[in-house]
């Protein structure tokens, strides 16, 4: 039986024995990956570690709080730029990413207001927009993007006199690691359970005391920041940004991310990162053929399993639970 | 004045393609209450069947009945097979955008494969480099056959809408489902008609538009964008609505390019749109929504 005793062991982060066996073993396979895979396999993993933390982020607003934003990719340009100017100008890893992810969150706040009257469709146009207007700006205003050359940005000093790719693995793999904590603990919170009263239905939160403006306004706030960090060190691991990589296309694949991962859910955040990275490599020689295949996964999931690859991943588990009886 | 006049005619131009993109999108949305993000798409492909046709030399009005009827089609095969289907299990909102988006990529993906991705220009018969001049501004011959198009298009979902039988169907479709059914209005056959009728507005346009500009697989994304906010703007559930915003987008953004910045016109357009919404949430002819807990 599965039976929750107090709240303290509602809130931990991995209550069964076996869960924290597979955590312990995800993390080896984590830490081992760099000695055993080639180059290319450690890069791709970095690639999911930092994408997982924009989709959670998406997904904390999708999922969550059930407020559709098709303006990810001005976050993620917010993002990327502000770490690319901090880095330039000399600071740290570390404070250059947290910067970033406090200009995107602002940006998030402000993007936020209009959640305050717009609903559905009508919030969905304001934050496309909001997004395309970001692209445009940073297009046009050279001083912002760094002209037509783009922005470059310094490389990452290794740590531990690690190889520059398995470093950068480790770093991207830690604060991956973190993000996944505070989004556990996030969504396990009293801030979690009113950001779905949200989702569920606003006017009813309202009634039951969920400050609407505060909530929806963090939400957009903790989503950008998420946002703005996946822009910094996906920045970084490109090290020269231009702003025409920010386009409504990468909004649309977080979105996609998020979808096909499983709404409302830390473990599918980071199965949808995985799934649209490793979809486009798969097909690498039918590039075409890429987005087809996310139409295709998006209706099969939507129609026959609404919880996406962590819906799938519930009802294995389920199945090896009850086994033998069905 | 000539300078105002002449770039308000270049908006309304402008604006009568975003009318008949944001009409299709409406009219769906009031029917079924779903946002066609794949609206955009289905004309890209019916406006590529064009292209074949006319590059194969056929006549033009053969191609343009082509292509209305692939995107006719296109949109209802969509409503039945994939929409039917998810809203009887419940889909909400979001998982209806979703679907559409879904098709807008399958759509994107087919189009690249099947065309390119290179650029082309479609054979036209009417040309843009043709004007005449009217009193006292000159209006190229494409921009008067773009707005007869939005006249004809805007003017002939009015009578349908309004004065025939099945536009009474249609309305009491989207008043109330379960009562339309209830007294016996065929309502899948009402609301595939809807799908039909809106894809079709929508590859008007596209047919319209693809001269003045090169003819890719994202050419209709712009465009589409425009027709959402001009829906937006003027009310998701309102036709006359559709229309009205739609012009107001267009003579604004022509407005902005000519006097202020050429640059961020775009975006400005989207900003305009943030500001109406933010002071009055349901678009200008908009009905307010109630919601019930």
């Amino acid at each position: 039986m599965d039976l929750v005793e107090s709240y303290a062991e509602d809130l931990s982060f991995a209550r069964k024995r076996v869960t924290r066996v597979l955590l312990g073993l995800v993390g080896a396979a984590c830490v081992v990956l760099p000695w055993i895979a080639a180059e290319y396999v450690v890069f791709i993993a970095t690639l999911i570690a930092l994408y997982s933390i924009g989709v959670m982020g998406q997904n904390i607003l999708i999922g969550y709080t059930g407020q559709i934003s098709f303006g990810q990719a001005g976050f993620l340009a917010i993002g990327a730029f502000a770490f690319g100017h901090a880095r330039g100008w000399g600071a740290p890893f570390l404070l250059a990413l947290a910067a970033a992810g406090v200009a995107a969150a602002l940006a998030g706040v402000v993007v936020g207001f209009p959640s305050l009257r717009l609903k559905g469709p009508y919030l969905a146009i304001a934050t496309l927009g909001f997004g395309v207007a970001v692209y445009q700006i940073f297009v046009n205003w050279e001083t912002l993007s760094g002209g037509r050359a783009g922005l470059a940005i310094p490389k990452l000093q290794s740590i531990l006199g690690l190889p520059a790719a398995t470093s950068t693995y480790y770093v991207y793999v830690l604060l991956l690691a973190a993000f996944t904590l505070a989004t556990s603990n996030l969504v396990s919170s009293y801030v979690g359970r009113a950001l779905i009263a949200i989702r569920d239905s606003d006017i009813a939160a309202e009634v039951n005391g969920v400050n609407l403006t505060r909530y929806k306004l963090l939400a957009f706030g903790v989503s950008s920041f998420y946002t703005g960090v996946h822009g910094a060190l996906y920045a970084q691991v490109l090290g020269h940004i231009e702003p025409q990589i920010f386009n409504i296309l990468e909004s649309i694949t977080l979105f996609v991310a998020v979808i096909i991962g499983g709404i409302a859910s830390i473990e599918g955040s980071i199965l949808g990162a995985a799934f649209v990275l490793l979809v486009p490599k798969v097909f690498a020689d039918f590039r075409e053929m890429v987005p087809v295949v996310y139409g295709v996964v998006i209706l099969i999931v939507l129609i026959f399993e609404p919880l996406g690859l962590y819906g799938r991943w519930l009802k294995t588990r389920l199945y090896f639970q009850l086994w033998p009886f069905r | 004045m000539e300078r105002l006049l002449q770039y308000a005619l270049t908006g309304l131009s402008a604006g009568s393609l975003y009318a008949l993109v944001a009409l299709g999108i409406v009219l769906i949305y009031r029917s079924t209450r779903v946002l066609n993000f794949a609206h955009g798409d289905i004309a890209t492909v019916a406006t590529f069947v064009a292209f074949t046709m006319l590059t194969r030399r056929l006549p033009f009005w053969a191609a343009l009945g082509a292509s209305l009827l692939t995107g006719a089609l296109v949109g209802v095969a969509f409503y039945l097979v994939v929409l039917v289907r998810a809203q009887r299990r419940g889909a909400n909102l979001l998982g209806m955008v979703i679907l559409t988006l879904g098709l807008a990529l399958i759509i994107q993906g087919v189009v690249v494969y099947v065309w390119g991705a290179e650029p082309v220009s479609l054979p036209f018969p009417i040309s843009d480099t043709r004007t005449y001049s009217v009193g006292l501004v000159v209006v190229s011959q494409l921009s008067l056959a773009t707005m007869a198009a939005g006249l004809l298009g805007s003017v002939g979902l009015y009578v349908l809408v309004q004065r025939t039988r099945l536009g009474l169907a249609m309305r009491a479709t989207s008043e109330n489902l379960m009562a339309a059914q209830t007294l016996g209005i065929p309502t899948r056959l009402v609301l595939s008609v809807s799908w039909a009728v809106a894809s079709a507005l929508g590859v008007v346009a596209g047919i319209f538009l693809a001269p003045a500009l090169l003819l890719d697989p994202f050419f209709m994304l712009d465009p589409f964008l425009k027709g959402f906010a001009a829906a937006v703007l003027g009310g998701l559930n309102s036709l006359p609505g559709a229309v009205v915003g739609a012009l107001i987008l267009g003579v604004a953004e022509s407005l902005t390019g000519a006097y202020l910045t050429i640059q961020f016109k775009n975006t400005l357009a989207f900003v305009i749109i943030i500001v109406v919404l933010l002071v009055r949430p349901e678009g200008l002819l908009g009905r307010e929504f109630k919601e019930r807990v």
